[in-house]
């Protein structure tokens, strides 16, 4: 097989410098958003679409899918690489719930920093710092990414 | 044996068969992706998936949690395993690829119960599932830690 050509708008790896950053953006979150989350994934937990429910087992309201947390800054990196196929890992804890009012929603920050290569592989690991008012949600996000 | 929050620990170990195969549709991943705003036009139009060598389109990167919370409801939810699942939070999760999901995968999962551990009636919980077609071609490895919090 041979090695994927570069293309317009997609880093090369020989380009790409640890330390880079990636460009950083901020995604808002609704209950919408979870439900419709809920549907496509087939995570039908009601601590992520009822108030009421979430409350009972201790929680301060609806939460987000940690799933959808991690999708959404996943995509940052994917959104850079300008191939989602090219993602070959992608790991993280969760630290802080996404709480989601059901009047203002939530805002997830997202950014990255390129923080190793691997000459061989021609991977690239992206580290991710993920906050919501203010609180670390995602925990030693990183993911692996082949450049071409 | 079970531990103080009524998890037991002797699941700890134990590989599942292998599930039904599931079938990947293109309009499962285009919804996904719309859902979790992976605008890229492989993960709907095959056109733009074959320009970047894949056969179809593909999955976002984290798609295939969906087909291993299906094969973790094997563990999950068996009652002998003694979980609530009101009281279960995600812990941490993993993804490696082997290759991106396509459509028109006919995947299957193989479940392993990496291990049960408790401190001080919090549970975490391990599990693995190994994704392949079912010709056996690896497509991805999937680890999720779940916490089963005390009961209040």
């Amino acid at each position: 097989m041979s090695a994927p050509s570069a293309a317009p708008g997609r880093p090369a790896f020989a380009d790409v410098e640890v330390g880079a950053a990636l460009p950083a953006r901020s995604v808002p979150v609704t209950r919408a958003d979870l439900v419709r989350y809920a549907g496509a994934s087939g995570d039908r937990n009601p601590i992520h679409w009822d108030e009421r429910f979430a409350r009972s087992v201790g929680l301060p309201d609806v939460i987000a899918h940690g799933m959808y947390t991690m999708a959404l800054a996943g995509q940052l990196v994917a959104d850079w690489a300008g191939d989602p196929g090219a993602v070959v890992s992608y790991t993280t804890r969760f630290t802080n719930p996404v709480v989601v009012d059901a009047e203002h929603g939530a805002l997830v920050e997202i950014g990255g920093v390129v923080a190793a290569r691997d000459e061989d592989a021609r991977t690239v690991q992206v580290d991710l710092t993920v906050t919501c008012a203010g609180a670390k949600v995602l925990g030693r996000a990183r993911a692996v990414v082949r450049l071409p | 044996m079970s531990t103080s929050s009524g998890i037991d620990a002797s699941f700890a170990g134990r590989a599942y068969p292998a599930t039904r195969p599931y079938e990947v549709g293109r309009e499962e991943l285009r919804e996904f992706a719309e859902t979790v705003g992976a605008a890229h036009p492989a993960h709907s139009d095959p056109d733009a998936a074959r320009a970047l060598g894949y056969p179809d389109v593909i999955a976002p990167p984290t798609f295939a949690v969906k087909i291993a919370q299906m094969a973790d409801r094997q563990f999950v939810t068996d009652p002998a395993a003694g979980i609530d699942y009101s009281r279960v939070v995600h812990g941490e999760q993993s993804f490696t690829h082997h290759r991106p999901i396509v459509a028109g995968d006919r995947l299957e999962a193989v479940l392993h119960v990496d291990s049960v551990r408790e401190v001080r009636g919090t549970a975490m919980v391990t599990t693995r599932n190994e994704i392949r077609t079912v010709a056996g071609e690896p497509v991805s490895t999937v680890v999720s830690m779940l916490v089963v919090r005390a009961a209040g």
